[in-house]
């Protein structure tokens, strides 16, 4: 097995793009991506694109070929291939990258994700996403993908004494970071009585505890060891890069505060890592809602299961706390761009563990990531280091 | 209709299901194997009667178009006393639905493709 | 053969809207509304109900009541004026939703409010001849009324269903007539939404005409006067209607009391007489005879002699017809447009 190496790092901005199209998205955030490995573009053996529904958001699929063709790569014949699962398709496309170069298969390959969601209709774009749950039987029957996550808040509730207030300080936490961070979307700080006032989604989840869906895309470079420091003086390692499924529907799980496929990966990815949750300094979670954010804290170990809320509530995962999490902003207030997601987080760890992450900088030689699918059927977690 | 729709009518008027006879297992949706043993299994159907309670449950105020009318509507978790658990609608006030609460099915109207589709019925939960 | 009834089910939908209600949106005095149409109330369907889920709630409840194994049942007859479709059956839904299997006779029916009795003598000639082991007759309606028209106070949603058979049953019918004509007194045409009436031409030479005829009839042939029976029970499409009938007929406010729903439910439309009759068989004891009359526009009335067997004592009752519609939940007249689907979306 290759050692496996970051050595490249790009991001669009994430928003409503109205004037650029997913093409244009995409390809900004490859060529970043590019220059900043110092490569031409030629050196890539292989693309992993991460984009959950180009079919509904776009009539388009073969999607992966788009990509190639309009950068370049498709005139150089490379092989690409999207992933999908759902938005956890970033993460997917992230894992496919580190096989390629941990197998020895490829020495250089680019993983990106990218979503264009806002040329279709804001209902649409819902629905779309209630398709990362079970269609035939939450779907059908009303339950949209805000409705399964409170199934999920409200049981955390009552079993462990979390509070909406909690879940308030999250979102108030990540649009605090993410007002630092030049390319989130949403870049003004809130308060917790913001997040109470505003309208209930599926109660008890409130519009300001839901991550917006947004058009974006993230990219990045991987390399096996030789070559990246060949590259660059400051190549990123990942040293685990692993994912587990669980069942679809969250009334199938064994219990829904819990998200087994989170704890699964987290658990392999510690031990091929030979880390601790301890060991690691900075985390980028998947805060698709708050509540999530909660789950996440526990389900990686941070904390025991159902002591998530002390985290917020003592201020550790504060960009000033023991265990910044989501220094980005996460996706709360970078935006949700689906497929880019799951990229995106490696972005941001990528730039922590360079100490380029500006503002928003902490200390950090280890990091880790998490995307998820769905309600939790799909989780990738991967953990960065800089040794 | 859908096919996919139609195909599970049976499963969706009544709350029909598979129990797993190698082990014991009972699943809500239907499934063709079991999870537990797959090759072993032995997937027989089973009807889980028609009550249970409630377990978790969200009030649905940004809804999908099929239920635009109905908003805000009740999501709930049910643990069903003769089987395992279901994601499915209550039909009550919002402001009464509690964790605990006693459910007992109704069959209701899920949604209609428009003024000229197919109609969609299913089974619901109503209070006790 | 003998045929009766096996078992009886209903359903009424759980909201309620008051006569004062609707008269304050359209400036009417809500005392003369109740005085001239006896009617106080009536129930108003949820928005996820229609005349399938009111079908297949009291089919149900009509097969736990008898405990009957829905594979035995032969026949489903729905008679409404409201089906969902006006091409594809109502009688299928319901028959997947209790689970007769599919060998089994099927149609919906269709005249006005009789419907539902059409599909009891349906049944009874399907059972006596020994096609059919168990039939299951169902009356039900969402019916709507135009916004402002007199229709609006009374035209509600319920229904009742009932299985006939030759055993073990709890009510036996003695005998069945129907007075048939071309009466143009109320009707709808195809794609209209709203119907249309006849105002006054609807009371004699419609309604007293064909209820009076089938009931005189009936007890001719049978040879009884109105002291015969203990209870009648008469199509109800509003509170003056029945009472007026009764009297012409020579039948007691006494006997008519336990079956007149209308004023707390409304015209239930094909669940109307049957709904009345569910009443009188949650308190009717053996040996009672009750003479129910449907009346459907267009027009025809079928009446019926039923005689309650001793089974009756054993049948489980509870939740009663009355109990039901005392059970209600009132909505003002804004939520009740909403529900009726009243206000035009894009």
């Amino acid at each position: 097995m290759e050692r496996v190496a970051i050595i490249g790092v790009g991001q669009s901005e994430f928003g409503e793009l109205w004037d650029r199209g997913f093409r244009d998205i995409v390809l900004s955030a490859g060529v970043e991506a590019i220059e900043d490995a110092g490569l031409e573009g030629k050196e890539i053996e292989a693309m992993y694109v991460g984009n959950m529904s180009g079919g509904r958001y776009l009539d388009q699929e073969h999607i992966a070929a788009l990509i190639a063709d309009y950068s370049g790569l498709a005139e150089l014949n490379v092989p690409s291939t999207r992933v999908e699962g759902a938005d956890a398709s970033g993460g997917l496309a992230l894992r496919q990258a580190y096989l390629a170069v941990a197998s020895g298969v490829h020495d250089i390959v680019i993983a990106a994700g990218a979503e264009k969601v806002t040329d279709v209709g804001s209902e649409m774009t819902t629905d779309i996403m209630a398709s990362s749950a079970d269609r035939e039987w939450e779907g059908f029957v009303g339950a949209t993908l805000p409705a399964l996550y409170a199934l999920i808040a409200r049981m955390h509730f009552i079993r462990y004494d979390t509070t909406p207030e909690d879940l308030a300080m999250v979102s108030v936490k990540n649009h605090r970071n993410g007002a630092l961070n030049p390319k989130a979307q949403f870049r003004r700080e809130i308060k917790v009585e913001d997040v109470m006032r505003s309208p209930f989604v599926a109660d008890p989840l409130r519009l300001l505890d839901c991550a917006p869906l947004s058009d974006g895309a993230a990219a990045v470079i991987i390399a096996n060891e030789r070559v990246a420091r060949q590259l660059t003086d400051s190549p990123v390692y990942i040293t685990a890069c692993t994912q587990a499924s669980d069942y679809l529907a969250l009334q199938n799980r064994k219990d829904i505060t819990t998200m087994e496929a989170v704890r699964k990966a987290s658990e392999l990815a510690y031990k091929t890592a030979k880390m601790t949750p301890r060991d690691i300094d900075v985390v980028e979670v998947h805060d698709s809602f708050t509540i999530a954010e909660i789950l996440a804290y526990e389900d990686l170990g941070f904390v025991e299961k159902g002591k998530g809320a002390t985290l917020i509530r003592e201020g550790i995962t504060e960009l000033d706390g023991e265990l910044p999490v989501n220094t980005s902003g996460g996706l709360k207030s970078c935006g949700h761009a689906v497929g880019a997601t799951g990229i995106r987080q490696a972005v941001e760890i990528t730039y922590q563990l360079r100490g380029k992450a500006g503002k928003r900088q902490v200390d950090a030689e280890t990091g880790l990531s998490l995307n998820i699918g769905g309600t939790g059927a799909t989780a990738v977690v991967t953990i960065f280091e800089v040794r | 209709m859908l096919p996919r729709f139609w195909r599970k009518i049976k499963y969706r008027y009544d709350i029909v299901g598979s129990e797993c006879e190698s082990c014991g297992s009972k699943f809500y949706p239907p499934r063709n194997l079991c999870p537990v043993c797959r090759r072993r299994s032995r997937i027989k159907e089973i009807d889980f009667g028609e009550r249970g309670t409630v377990v978790s449950y969200t009030v649905v105020y940004d809804s999908p178009d099929e239920f635009k009318l109905q908003k805000p509507y009740v999501v709930a978790l049910i643990k069903l006393d003769d089987g395992p658990l279901i994601t499915s609608q209550v039909v009550c006030d919002p402001d009464r639905v509690e964790v605990g609460m006693r459910v007992v099915k109704a069959f209701r109207k899920y949604f209609e493709e428009g003024d000229a589709g197919i109609i969609y019925y299913g089974t619901k939960f109503v209070p006790e | 053969m003998k045929s009766g009834i096996a078992s009886y089910g209903t359903y009424i939908p759980r909201f309620r809207i008051r006569v004062e209600e609707i008269a304050r949106v359209w400036g009417e005095n809500p005392q003369n509304v109740k005085g001239g149409l006896g009617v106080y109330q009536k129930s108003v369907p949820d928005l996820d109900e229609d005349t399938a889920t009111i079908s297949v709630e009291a089919a149900r409840e009509a097969i736990a009541r008898a405990g009957i194994n829905p594979l035995e049942i032969g026949a489903i007859f729905v008679g409404s004026e409201s089906h969902p479709y006006a091409v594809k059956p109502t009688a299928t839904v319901v028959g997947d939703a209790i689970g007769a299997g599919n060998n089994f006779h099927a149609a919906d029916f269709e005249f006005a409010c009789k419907a539902g009795t059409a599909g009891i003598q349906a049944c009874m000639g399907m059972v006596k001849s020994g096609m059919i082991k168990y039939g299951l007759a169902i009356g039900s309606d969402t019916s709507q009324s135009a916004p402002g028209d007199p229709l609006e106070y009374s035209a509600s949603a319920g229904g009742a269903a009932f299985i006939i058979g030759s055993d073990n049953l709890i009510a036996e019918i003695e005998a069945t007539s129907s007075f048939t004509s071309d009466t143009p007194d109320f009707w709808r045409r195809e794609g209209q939404p709203y119907p249309s009436h006849g105002g006054r031409f609807t009371g004699i030479p419609a309604y007293f005409r064909h209820v009076t005829s089938a009931a005189k009839e009936l007890m001719e042939n049978l040879g009884y006067r109105p002291s015969d029976f203990d209870y009648a029970v008469f199509h109800q499409p509003n509170g003056k209607f029945p009472v007026r009938v009764a009297r012409i007929l020579g039948f007691t406010d006494e006997q008519i009391k336990q079956g007149l729903v209308v004023r707390y439910v409304g015209n239930t439309y094909s669940g109307s007489s049957i709904l009345g009759l569910s009443a009188i068989l949650d308190v009717a004891k053996p040996g009672d005879r009750i003479l129910l009359v449907s009346f459907g526009s267009g027009a025809g009335s079928d009446a019926f002699s039923i005689v309650v067997t001793e089974n009756i004592e054993e049948f489980p009752r509870k939740p009663s017809v009355w109990d039901k519609i005392n059970s209600g939940v009132h909505v003002d007249y804004s939520t009740y447009l909403k529900l009726r689907k009243k206000i035009k979306l894009r």
